[in-house]
């Protein structure tokens, strides 16, 4: 009887499904590129590439982890946060003496555990990751302002500011580190049971339990994923600015879920693209650069990213479940 | 019967001894005993609210009962977890039939059990192989496995999730309703299925308000009221009529049946 209904919504939705939002992106981000370049001589050097591509470096690695989250049904607010107080772990490891490899490791292992807690108190108490990951956010906060007292720490070693301003050939290490996550991460995330369970857990938390995994752990395990690429995104900032600052990696929480969505993922989970995100990366990367170079005030790139933002959403969102009507 | 001399030699694969289950308030399992027994379909019928559904997630390791015991393989549990049940080869299609709808056909059926290659890949060519095997031996005909589920029709959908339970592999499966969004040709289909499957030695429980249905495949048909047993017959010794009468309490527990032994199978 449903039969013929089912099969017509299932062709409008295949048919719409076929527009990949990730080729969208594409459209737009070339279009893009090709006006920029050609209203601006500046645009296509290499040295503003460069730029382009390291600023985007950062987010594509804190928003890889957050693709991770969004499509397992959560969310995490405290990414900036967690930066913070990673970047600062580091500085203080590195000011009481210890080697500049072990600092960074107190610092993802900061980043880590922050992302545990996180996810111990999601799976386990079961409250929304909107609240807690918020909470944890003023905690991470807090932290680095305290261990700090709210005075930035700078000046470190060479071998650790390489890592923000280094150079490999014509590339910077952010580069390489987004590269090499992006590519881990796309097999994990689709080819892995860990990827595997993270958008089944937010497809269908309960049929994954069901199905005898333990959603808890793997829960848990996103997050902790999460707050390590926080951690590296503190790496990052802090040796590139030779500086921790406590109050680094402002609103980056926003900047980095505004890409996820914009990249083709969705906020309900279940559904999840590394690429798309690597993508929108670039795209608001070139845009902010376009708007600089275009000399369009500051507060109007924030305006604007917003619209974007929403736009991307409505078209993420909405017009499926128009079509599902039909 | 054959399964009658089969179940005299062999223990219960799953004994339900006492169970209750409350939610706040309300009272769903009062008290369950009951053997299955393997190479017997047993049907578990009765009004909605009675408990069905809760007392086969009490067994399938969703819900943790408050009191009672369950005893599988001699060991005795206070409760399963539903990775437990299906390493005990407990299998079950759950009435909402729990699939993960945005994902494809190949991925539902496999979940939980993805192979790997390397250790480290899920073998996603393999999975969909299997699975087309798989919904092909079972009749359930879907365009692609690489379609998503919610793409499907109902009784495809059903079929997907039945495909899951077979393919675990287990001793046991339970079917909750498995055949209310299926057409004739389709239901026929899974009713055969579970007959085979009660025939080739499965413990098969199934959970049916059809009563025709539960006729046409069952060797056993226990019924369930207000969360406490209220009769439990060889399908060839009752009739559609006497069961409904224990469906909604016109004939009162059928005490003969107790003394004679059978309610408990001794
Ligand atoms: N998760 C739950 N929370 C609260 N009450 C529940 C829950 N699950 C079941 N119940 C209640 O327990 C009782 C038994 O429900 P159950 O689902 O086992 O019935 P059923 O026999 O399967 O019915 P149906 O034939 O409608 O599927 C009902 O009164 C139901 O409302
Ligand atoms: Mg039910």
């Amino acid at each position: 009887m449903h039969e013929s209904t089912l099969e017509e919504r299932a062709k409008v939705k295949r048919a719409l499904g076929n527009i990949s939002p990730q080729l969208l992106l594409i459209i737009i981000l070339t279009t893009m590129v090709i006006s920029l370049s050609l209203s601006s001589p500046f645009f296509l050097t290499w040295s503003n590439l460069r730029n382009i591509f390291d600023h985007s470096s950062l987010y594509i690695i804190l928003a890889i982890g957050m693709t991770f989250v969004i499509s397992s049904g959560g969310i995490d607010l405290s990414v900036g946060g967690v930066a913070a107080l990673s970047g600062v772990c580091m500085a203080v490891a590195m000011k009481s003496g210890l080697g500049v490899g072990a600092a960074i490791a107190v610092g993802l292992l900061a980043g880590g555990m922050i992302g545990a807690a996180n996810g111990a108190v999601i799976s386990r108490l079961k409250i929304n990751p909107f609240i807690v990951t918020l909470g944890f956010m003023s905690v991470s906060r807090g932290l680095a302002l305290i261990i700090t007292g709210g005075i930035p720490i700078y000046g470190f070693p060479r071998a650790f500011t390489w890592f923000g301003s280094g150079h490999v050939g014509p590339l910077n290490p952010p580069m390489l580190i987004a590269a090499f996550i992006a590519a881990a991460a796309a097999l994990a995330l689709n080819r892995t049971r860990f990827g595997y369970y993270t958008l089944a857990l937010g497809g269908n938390e309960e049929a994954l339990r069901r199905s005898g995994v333990s959603t808890r752990f793997f829960k848990t395990a996103v997050y902790i994923l999460c707050g390590t690429t926080a951690a590296l995104c503190g790496l990052i900032v802090t040796s590139r600015l030779n500086t921790a600052e406590p109050l680094a990696g402002w609103m980056l929480e926003m900047d980095s879920i505004a890409a996820v969505v914009l990249g083709g993922t969705s906020m309900k989970g279940g559904r999840g693209s590394i690429t798309g995100t690597v993508i929108a990366c670039l795209l608001l990367g070139v845009l902010r650069n376009g708007l600089v170079i275009l000399s369009i005030p500051a507060y109007y790139q924030q305006l604007l990213i917003g619209i974007i933002i929403l736009t991307a959403v409505v078209f993420a969102e909405v017009r499926p479940r128009k079509a599902l009507v039909i | 019967m054959p399964q009658n001399k089969d179940r005299a030699h062999n223990e219960p694969f799953i004994r339900v001894i006492n169970i209750r289950k409350s939610f706040g308030s309300v009272v769903a399992l009062d008290g369950v005993n009951l053997d299955f027994y393997r190479g017997e379909v047993t049907a578990i019928v009765g009004d909605n609210g009675a408990g069905k559904s809760t007392l086969i997630k009490v067994i399938s390791g969703v819900l943790s009962p408050d009191g009672g015991k369950l005893i599988v393989n001699r060991k005795s549990y206070n409760f399963l977890t539903p990775s437990q049940a299906i390493e005990l080869g407990i299998s079950t299609v759950y009435q909402d039939l729990a699939l993960v709808d945005c994902r494809d056909v190949a991925t539902n059926i496999f979940l939980g059990q993805e192979p790997l290659k390397a250790g480290l890949f899920v073998d996603k060519k393999k999975m969909n192989r299997e699975s087309e095997k798989l919904l092909n031996r079972l009749k359930v005909h879907i365009p692609s496995v690489t379609t998503a589920v919610e793409f499907l029709s109902g009784g495809q959908r059903q079929g997907v999730a039945v495909a899951r339970s077979i393919n675990q592999r287990g001793k046991m499966i339970i079917f909750d309703e498995p055949t209310a969004a299926m057409g004739v040709k389709e239901s026929a289909r899974v009713l055969e299925l579970i007959r085979s499957l009660g025939s080739d030695g499965f413990a098969v429980v199934v959970i049916s308000h059809n009563l025709h249905h539960v006729f046409s495949i069952s060797n056993r048909i226990c019924v369930l009221r207000n969360g406490r047993m209220a009769g439990d017959f060889r399908a060839e010794r009752t009739s559609p009529n006497e069961i409904v009468g224990y469906i909604t309490g016109t004939n009162e527990l059928n005490t003969e049946v107790v003394k004679r032994g059978i309610f408990n199978h001794a």
